[in-house]
């Protein structure tokens, strides 16, 4: 019997697929989203949204907050942890937690060096806006990538960059003479090994998602038409005006997201959408994706 | 031969690559209407609580119950299994409550407790490694039911005539016998 292999971690994620995973705040909200059909709920302190409002250090959730979620919901329970801060990854391992998100929305704790995600049994989920940021996460032991986006915006701009980015570079890679690989890996920055199986396979070793800026049921559909397995919804949810009917007309347009007059249906009525920032407005050091490397 | 991968989430392309390594054809479905075309169906794993509120909102539920009447066969993993079993333990509603079993879910902990071993399957020579993911457990079967493997004396695998089910993934490895072995039931309830 063997626990924590790489195949127990990346099934893990192989079995979001087609799902939402949300953000929540607390037990109640824990609830309204798993109602909703959410496949996880992301256990936070605060939204991104109100992480960029507040400003300061952003930490690891308070682990009441973690355990108050994982005693209501029967869905799998995540939290992040900071970039490169391997403790509080073990802090949240030993709360039971299902996954963790070495996230950027988090202040990073180590600019140089992100966790070596293969000393854990729980699987880990990393953000990355092209192929050879993923490759070198799931090279650190990364289970799960998803697009980094611009979290808290609102405004799906950035996951739409990030995942096109990465799908014309998989594209790419998959066409390329096997003579061509190593040179690519150089200048994307990749390991070869793991170039040479996207190369192989046409796709990421693991399960990728999109995240940063989802706020709509057509913003959750479109990402799953450039590609993403699966969505994550931050701020999008409970930022909105009625977070119950947001949270299951993005799970219903995530399932089946070649049908528009379903998705038409589902957006009718729905209340206002988290307010949005213009990423233009942003200042370079606003910019929670520059996070990480 | 048509078989189906229930595709309102979860783990989708896995099974589908294992039917048709088996030489059948594999269909993601959607929506009720595909059901006539299939032979067989296999409910994937993923999360049960999002496949069964998604069952009930498409018309799967009453569908699925009339598929299964009609002698096809289904297979479920995981998430499957837990949508097929008649009860689950401290849930008031069962989905499409076809099994004569009693289910556990998450019943060896949390995602850490995740883990893979060697298990002896009846039907299937040799070993097959089974991969359980925050992985339900069988608590209990009723007299129709025939117990097809166990861990650590706990059932994990069971049939009940044309009803299928693991509480692990063997569409996460290489080996498809147990795709195999559902394509025969298959077979048999084409003849």
């Amino acid at each position: 019997m063997e626990t924590g292999t790489s195949r127990v971690k990346r099934g893990m994620a192989e079995m979001q697929k087609g799902g939402v995973i949300m953000d929540v705040m607390n037990a109640e909200q824990a609830k309204i989203a798993e109602a909703a059909g959410a496949v996880a709920v992301m256990a936070l302190e605060r939204v991104p949204a109100d992480i960029r409002a507040a400003g300061g250090v952003s930490r690891m959730a308070d682990p009441t907050i973690v355990e108050e979620v994982q005693k209501v919901v029967s869905i799998p329970v995540m939290a992040k942890a900071r970039i490169g801060h391997f403790v509080e990854a073990k802090v949240l391992e030993a709360l039971g937690v299902d996954y963790i998100d070495e996230s950027e929305v988090l202040t990073p704790a180590d600019e140089v060096y992100h966790i070596n995600k293969h000393d854990f049994t729980v699987p880990f989920v990393c953000g990355a806006r092209d192929i050879g940021e993923a490759l070198r996460r799931i090279g650190e032991g990364a289970s799960m990538i998803r697009t980094k986006g611009e979290p808290g915006t609102g405004n799906i701009v950035e996951a739409v960059r990030h995942m096109r980015m990465m799908m014309s570079q998989i594209r790419k890679v998959q066409s390329m003479s096997k003579d061509e690989l190593m040179a690519e890996a150089k200048n994307v920055g990749a390991p070869y090994e793991l170039l040479l199986q996207v190369h192989e396979t046409g796709k990421l070793p693991v399960v990728n998602f999109a995240a940063g800026g989802v706020a709509t049921p057509s913003d959750a559909a479109l990402m799953m038409h450039l590609g993403s397995d699966g969505v994550f919804v931050g701020s999008g949810i409970f930022k909105s005006d009625n977070p119950e009917k947001f949270a299951r007309a993005i799970v219903e347009a995530t399932t089946h997201y070649t049908d528009f007059d379903l998705i038409a249906k589902l957006s009718k009525n729905l209340g206002t959408p988290m307010k949005g920032i213009e990423i233009s407005k942003l200042e370079v050091t606003q910019r929670m994706q520059e996070r990480g490397w | 031969m048509n078989i189906g991968v229930l595709a309102l989430q979860g783990a989708v392309a896995e099974h589908i690559r294992m039917v048709e390594r088996e030489g059948a054809a594999g269909v993601a479905v959607k929506r009720t209407e595909q059901l006539a075309d299939l032979d067989g169906i296999i409910i994937p794993g993923g999360e049960s609580t999002t496949i069964g509120k998604l069952m009930r909102l498409y018309g799967f539920l009453e569908e699925l119950q009339a598929f299964a009447k009609q002698g096809k066969p289904i297979f479920g993993t995981c998430a499957g299994l837990i949508v097929l079993a008649k009860e689950i333990e401290g849930q008031e509603e069962a989905h499409l409550g076809l099994m004569d079993i009693t289910v556990i879910r998450n019943a060896f902990g949390r995602q850490r407790e995740s883990f893979e071993a060697d298990l002896p399957i009846k039907g299937v020579e040799g070993a097959v490694r089974a991969v359980f993911i925050r992985a339900p457990l069988i608590g209990r079967v009723g007299p129709e039911v025939d117990v097809l493997c166990t861990y650590q004396d706990q059932i994990v695998a069971a049939r009940q005539s044309n009803l299928l089910v693991a509480s692990f993934h063997p569409e996460l490895t290489d080996d498809s016998r147990m795709h195999a072995y559902f394509l025969d039931m298959v077979r048999e309830a084409r003849a």
